[in-house]
């Protein structure tokens, strides 16, 4: 790794977005491959990811890391190809979403970026899905893993009523199903009818792990 | 001999000021705070309890007499605003009829009603940036405040100047819209205060009369947007900490100045965004704890009880947050472990909260009255613990779960 390397992982770890911005515009503009930026930004993320797993770092230090990544993927975009975005390749795909009735998107964009920065592929359909829109989406999409959020004790209902939809439509068979957020436990897991739950996104993290590992996929 | 109504106001509110004093009392306090569930008992729809206030009222008022609580909350203020939302053309919310189901509970719109470049013009003149550029953001109705006069900036003959600034018919249209919204709450409060008598003729007193928030809080949700405030933490440190007094001062202000339309001295406070896992350590002790201490100290100086919503779960805060006088606050734990919380704060404030959501909401009253049992057993030696739901009683709590957090009180709360 060069010098000016190790000066934007290190930026983008240590949170100074200017600097970090700044270093990939003049790596770029002196002929390194998007290619090889994006591989450095990957790996400053590992770090952020991993800090965050150790209790190192908090939500706001993803919300910056994710806006100092946002910002350099703007500058790459116009040279980068499909083959570049396709950096290190997925694990295993994730469809994630906040329940039908719920609009909290916290807990589930900080699921979606731990997701992310361990080599998932994330398909983020927002907040208030509907078990409608996660049938489609699991149709279209082929999901290894459908991830439920919810933060409202109304999100019991709608979680369980979406994975009942979702077993309804002949679409649970080898998709594993967690839930996730606010007040979710043994208890809502039990009476959802999910696969799993997490208590916050490195259990999201891990689950999904547990689940390709067993799947072999 | 059956007591009066007056003796059982007197005896329920004994039984929770000790408990905040960390005196044993006679049992344990069970006291409430609830949204919509009242509602739910009385088979209303959210919406119906947001827009009917009268038929609120008697749920809320039957809810009570049915439950008996040591206290109850009285949230009509934050429940029977449906009419004067709508004349407000209040945005800061999604509420039943207005983007979310009738029978959901409304939704806080979390976004940026503040840039980050105007926390200069903020901090100068809060009055005259919400006047002019924050209210009508936040709500139709004072759209036409945009063009509200500078008036430190026109004294004197000024005052004829800024005179003509009143003839708009944009002016003109938001005092109007104004005027309708306080009629409504007028309204409203007119004919829900005299319920809250009545209880307390009965004997029930309620379980606040105050509302404040942590500073960072309030930046957090009405100004800059969870998102906006957390990247504020490395892009504007210094102003961030800057509007963080300011506002820290405001409420200190406003806590005492709120006019209190029932008389009772504590001072309901939910915290939002300092948990575990919202920020630091570090981060906790420069832009929460600091400022909402502060404001904690003054409203005990001034004889008040803050009863502190601890969202989340917040055991890495426990020894920081320990640093306030003894027995004189609440903390209300939603997921922070209560033996941990005891061991840590027993000596220091009254206890609340703790029973589950998800076992009020889907658990069976068999095994709420264990968790309860096993709480007070726990927690209540020495005084110093209030029986609640673990962010009051859930919407979709099951009434008969509900009863039976009321119940394990009764079997297991009392002295001795």
């Amino acid at each position: 790794m060069s010098e000016a390397d190790r000066r934007l992982v290190d930026a983008i770890i240590g949170m100074r977005e200017k600097e970090a911005v700044e270093i990939a515009t003049e790596e770029l503009a002196a002929g390194l491959e998007p290619f090889e930026i994006l591989q450095l930004c990957k790996k400053a993320m590992d770090v952020v990811g991993k800090n965050f797993e150790e209790g190192e770092f908090f939500i706001p230090e993803l919300v910056m890391a994710g806006e100092i990544l946002a910002q350099i993927t703007t500058i790459l975009k116009p040279h980068i190809t499909k083959e570049d975005r396709d950096v290190g390749g997925s694990r295993g795909k994730v469809l994630l979403g906040t329940v039908h009735g719920d609009v909290h998107d916290i807990g589930k964009n900080i699921v979606g970026f731990m997701l992310d920065v361990n080599d998932f592929e994330v398909c983020d359909l927002g907040v208030d899905v509907s078990p409608e829109k996660f049938i489609e989406a699991i149709g279209r999409e082929s999901p290894h893993i459908v991830a439920l959020s919810g933060f409202l004790t109304l999100s019991f209902d709608s979680m369980k009523n979406t994975i009942d939809a979702i077993e309804g439509a002949g679409l649970r068979g080898n998709t594993k199903i967690m839930i996730g957020g606010g007040q979710v436990d043994e208890k809502i897991l039990e009476y959802t009818g999910a696969d799993s739950y997490g208590a916050n996104a490195m259990n999201a993290v891990t689950l999904c792990d547990r689940w390709i590992a067993e799947t072999g996929i | 001999m059956k007591k009066t109504g007056e003796q059982l106001y007197e005896a329920r509110s004994q039984r929770i000021q000790d408990a905040v004093e960390l005196r044993e009392p006679d049992r344990v306090p069970f006291s409430t705070i609830w949204h919509f569930w009242p509602a739910r008992y009385a088979g209303m729809t959210c919406q119906e309890a947001m827009y009917d206030h009268p038929r609120y009222s008697d749920a809320l008022h039957r809810a009570v007499v049915d439950l008996e609580p040591d206290s109850f909350a009285f949230m009509h203020p934050a429940i029977s605003l449906g009419q004067t939302f709508e004349k407000l053309g209040f945005r800061m919310l999604e509420w039943p009829g207005h983007g979310v189901d009738e029978d959901s509970t409304y939704q806080f719109i979390d976004r940026e009603y503040m840039t980050a470049d105007e926390y200069d013009e903020f901090i100068f003149d809060p009055t005259g940036f919400f006047l002019r550029k924050y209210l009508p953001r936040v709500a139709d109705s004072f759209e036409g405040f945009a063009g509200f006069p500078n008036f430190p900036a026109a004294p004197y003959f000024g005052l004829a100047h800024a005179s003509p600034a009143f003839t708009t018919p944009e002016m003109s249209r938001s005092f109007e819209r104004l005027a309708a919204a306080g009629r409504e709450m007028l309204t409203m409060l007119g004919s829900a205060i005299p319920m809250v008598q009545e209880l307390a003729a009965l004997g029930f007193p309620t379980t606040f009369g105050g509302f404040s928030m942590a500073p960072y809080d309030y930046l957090a949700d009405y100004l800059r947007g969870s998102r906006g405030v957390m990247l504020d933490m490395f892009r504007h440190e210094e102003k961030l900490l800057a509007a963080i007094e300011k506002v820290c001062a405001i409420l200190t202000r406003n806590t005492f100045d709120l006019p209190r339309p029932i008389p009772n001295n504590t001072v309901f406070i939910p915290l939002h965004w300092g948990l575990d896992g919202f920020m630091s350590d570090a981060q906790f002790a420069k832009f929460y704890w600091p400022q909402l201490r502060t404001l904690l100290i003054k409203l005990i100086d001034d004889d008040m009880i803050p009863l502190v919503l601890w969202e989340g779960d917040c055991e890495s805060r426990l020894e920081r947050i320990a640093d306030i006088p003894a027995g004189k606050a609440i903390y209300f734990f939603e997921r922070t472990d209560p033996i941990k919380a005891k061991a840590v704060l027993g000596d220091v404030v009254c206890l609340r909260g703790f029973v589950p959501v998800s076992l009020l909401t889907v658990g069976k009253p068999a095994e709420v009255d264990d968790y309860c049992k096993r709480l007070i057993g726990e927690c209540a030696s020495g005084g110093g613990l209030i029986v609640d739901g673990a962010i009051g009683i859930p919407d979709d709590a099951r009434i008969e779960n509900v009863f039976a957090m009321r119940d394990a009180v009764r079997n297991y709360g009392q002295s001795g």
